[in-house]
This record gives C-alpha cells, structure tokens and sequence, in this order.
C-alpha cells in the first residue's frame, strides 16, 4: 500500500522537529560526552561538564538555580514526578490535588492517583476562573495545585503570575507546567512555583529529555526509589548526550527565537482570520490574543475529525487533531469538552521554526475544498 | 442498548450506537421539521454528543434546554 507523504509538517503540538544545532551538538557530545558524569576519568568529567552546562542553560531561562534542575525521561514523567512527589512531601497537610479542567492528562491522572483530585473550571477561551481556583486552592487540606503556562491544544496562557500569587498567599505549593511554553515565552522572571516541568521535544530537542525544576524550599519528596544520579531526585544514569541536545535546542530559542515567534503568531493571526472567512461552520478555539505563538485549533460542524485528518495528510499536510477516533480514544479531548468547543471535526496545528508564509498560504487553499467534499459525503454542504 | 424511556411529545431522534458527528449532522437535518419555539430531543449515547450539541446550538443560535446523556432536548430559536 502506498503511503502519501506530508511534506508539510503542522504538528509541532506533538513535537517540533529537531533543532539543527541540536542534532549537531547531540553528535559532538556522543563522541566527548558520553561517560558516566559521576565517574572521576576524562569521558566521565567531559559528561559531568555538558550536563552542567545543560542545567545552567535551563535554570536562566526560568529564573532558578542550577542546582535546582532535574533531567527526567519526558515531559510525563516530570508531570508526574512534580505532581507526586510534592503531594508526598505535603501529606502531613492534606490530599487535595487542585488543577484546572484542561490540564495536560499526564497531570490530571497523576493528581487522581496521588490524591484527591480537584479542576477548576475554566471560560469559552480556556482561562480558569481566578476567584474559584482562589477558593478551591485556599481551602484547607490542599496539598499542591498545578496550572499550565500555556495549554498544549488551544495555546491559550493562564494568568500563572496571579495563580502563583494566590497560591503562595494560601502556602500552596504551586507546580507550573511550562511545556508547550518553554522557549516561546519568557519565564526567566521568577515567578511563585515550587516545581516547573517541561519537555525538550517540544522546542525541537530529544524526545526523551524531561525537564523539572524543582524550588530548594519546596517540600517535595521523590515518590519512586531513588539513587546517587541527579542528588537522588532521579535514579539512573542521564542520557547526557540527548540532554545537552535538548539544552542547545533551548538555547537557540532563546537566543533566536522570539522572530520566529513573532512569524508564527502572525501566521495564527491571518489563519484565525482567513478559516472562517472561507470554510462556513468553524469553531475556532482559544485566546486570539493572549496565547503562545504556534498553536491553533479549530473545529468544522459535520465533519468527522479522522476523515479531515487523513484527506489533509494526502493533501500533503500534517496535522493533529483532538476528535474521538484521530485521537486513539473513545473520547474527544478533555480540553475542547471543557470549553464548550466543538469537539468532532477538530484539526489542531502547531506551526515549526521553518513554517513559511506560503506553506500557510497553500493550507487556507485546499482546506475549503476538503472541507466542503467531506460535508457533500454526509449531505450537509 | 441502553432502553430510555421517552415520553417526549414531539420529534425525536434515536442516535444512540451512532458516532459523532453523526447525531449532530440528524440534529441539523431534521431540526427544520419542529417549529420556531418548539423542542426536538435526541437520544444519543457517544461522549461527543453532549459537549458537541451545546457546541451546535452556540454556533446555530438554538438552545439546549436539557443534557442529560443519553437523553438531550433543543428548542429551536430560528
């Protein structure tokens, strides 16, 4: 069977394809840096030197110390490793576990299985309610709460400085998810987290690079056994190689990245726009303005979600989409379900740091036609 | 099956077994059918129906009065 190619590649929420510098910097440090940075030899000291290289780098870019910085597996297993280790080291207080609606699952199920979990709701746009989270975070026998940055589907940004506000006046320890952030907004102004998480997949580093920082202050206490690695936050050797990766990929978003965020938010701008100027019948997601630069999603009535994803895929775009069935789930996405968007028909775009103009333009061309051939099928155009 | 008894007076469309957006496409088709200010319900049993519907309305300007999965009522507005 013939497979068509996408040769536009929209789906930088699942994961932004590798940074060069960072396949680049991955290779040199496979060759110096591939020893055991607890050993004393040369192999050993050139890894120990690029993993701290790599935590400085991560650490100036969210206002923490060094020291403070923890490379994990993936950006799930940070999520859970904040989430279960402060409710661990809170159990003493309570078990109250406080999110909001559309967290990322990773954080929702890690809250279920390590207390007692609590969403806040959250408006049309996806922003959470800032007296109710005041309430339910305030409330006693709360053990940590947990809010994103940004949310990874609709690319909305909390009010994460007044959350972390809220929850230091409550003495709440406060676990900010910065993944779909990290790199695109800056968070080098230390705001009142406890634990900050984060994934090098998606800034274009390793997938396998998790990124969490967690306060000295912060009572958190690893909920998985332990050993010398990481001191004692994170058992097993680190990939040091795919971590130094991760942190050039970070660095070049740093460095170079807010021009090519400010294209991406345009290019979100004039889709916003153009989507339903041409196809009728669209739900367009999210903050149009307070947002992160790349993402965008929207929903067209009628039509079924894993149907438009394919036909795009043939048309030679990639993209992801948050419908029941394209998402491998029963379920459409908890996040569109919690507010209130349309949920079938879902088509979500994550443009790249190579994402042009004219690739934007070709998609605003084929997508009413698909559209509209997908709507005549179910007699609905 | 789940069997829902229905004592709805007026139209009602039994979508339950149907995948989204298939209850809200028979919605759209058939909404024509009741007048303006009165009520269809539709029975439907997919995760999408509920978050869809109110979604559906917004977008079309009706009003979901009940949603109660499976069972779901919508008063046509125009």
């Amino acid at each position: 069977m013939a497979h068509p190619v996408s040769e536009v590649f929209l789906d930088s929420s699942s994961g932004e394809p590798m940074v060069q510098e960072a396949r680049q910097a991955w290779l040199q440090a496979e060759q110096a840096g591939w020893g055991d940075p607890m050993r004393l030899h040369r192999p050993g000291r050139l890894a120990a030197q690029a993993l701290d290289q790599a935590r400085e780098v991560v650490a100036a870019a969210v206002g923490a110390r060094p020291d403070e910085v923890i490379f994990t597996a993936s950006g799930v297993h940070a999520n859970h490793a904040a989430v279960a280790g402060l409710a661990l080291g809170r159990r003493r207080v309570g078990y109250r576990i406080v999110t909001t609606a559309i967290d990322h699952s990773s954080v929702l199920t890690a809250a279920a299985a390590a207390g007692t979990h609590e969403a806040v709701q959250v408006d049309h746009e996806g922003h959470v309610d800032l007296d109710r989270w005041a309430r339910t975070v305030e409330t006693a026998g709360t053990a940590l709460a947990c809010i994103q940055v940004a949310n990874h589907e609709v690319g909305t940004l909390q009010p994460y400085a007044e959350v972390a506000e809220i929850c230091q006046h409550a003495e709440v320890p406060l676990v900010l998810d910065a993944t779909a952030a990290l790199g695109r907004i800056d968070l080098s102004e230390p705001t009142g987290w406890s634990a900050l998480t984060g994934w090098a997949g998606a800034f274009g580093g390793p997938a396998t690079v998790g990124i969490l920082v967690i306060k000295k202050n912060a009572r958190w206490r690893a909920p998985y056994l332990t050993d010398d690695y990481q001191g004692g936050r994170w058992p097993g050797v680190p990939d040091v190689p795919a971590i130094y990766a991760g942190a050039v990929a970070l660095d070049c978003w740093l460095r170079s990245g807010r021009k090519v965020g400010e294209r991406q938010h345009d290019l979100v701008d004039q889709l916003r726009t153009e989507i339903v100027q041409r196809v009728p019948d669209v739900d367009v997601a999210g903050d149009p303005v307070r947002r992160v630069p790349h993402l965008l999603t929207f929903s067209a009535l009628y039509v079924d979600g894993e149907t438009l994803t394919l036909e795009l895929d043939k048309a030679g775009f990639a993209v992801a989409s948050g419908s029941a069935c394209s998402a491998s789930s029963e379920h459409p996405s908890h996040v569109l379900a919690a507010m209130g968007a349309l949920t079938h028909g879902n088509v979500r775009i994550g443009l790249t740091w190579a994402t042009t103009a004219a690739e934007i333009d070709q998609f605003l061309a084929i997508l009413p036609p698909i559209v509209a051939e997908i709507r005549a099928t179910v007699g609905t155009s | 099956m789940n069997e829902v008894a229905s004592s709805f007076e007026g139209l009602s469309l039994d979508c339950r077994g149907m995948k989204c957006p298939r209850p809200i496409i028979e919605v759209a088709r058939r909404i024509g059918e009741v007048s303006v200010g009165s009520q269809l319900e539709l029975l439907a049993d997919d995760p999408a129906a509920g978050p869809d519907l109110a979604a559906w309305c917004r977008m079309r300007g009706q009003t979901l009065v009940a949603s109660n999965a499976p069972r779901f009522i919508v008063r046509r507005e125009s």
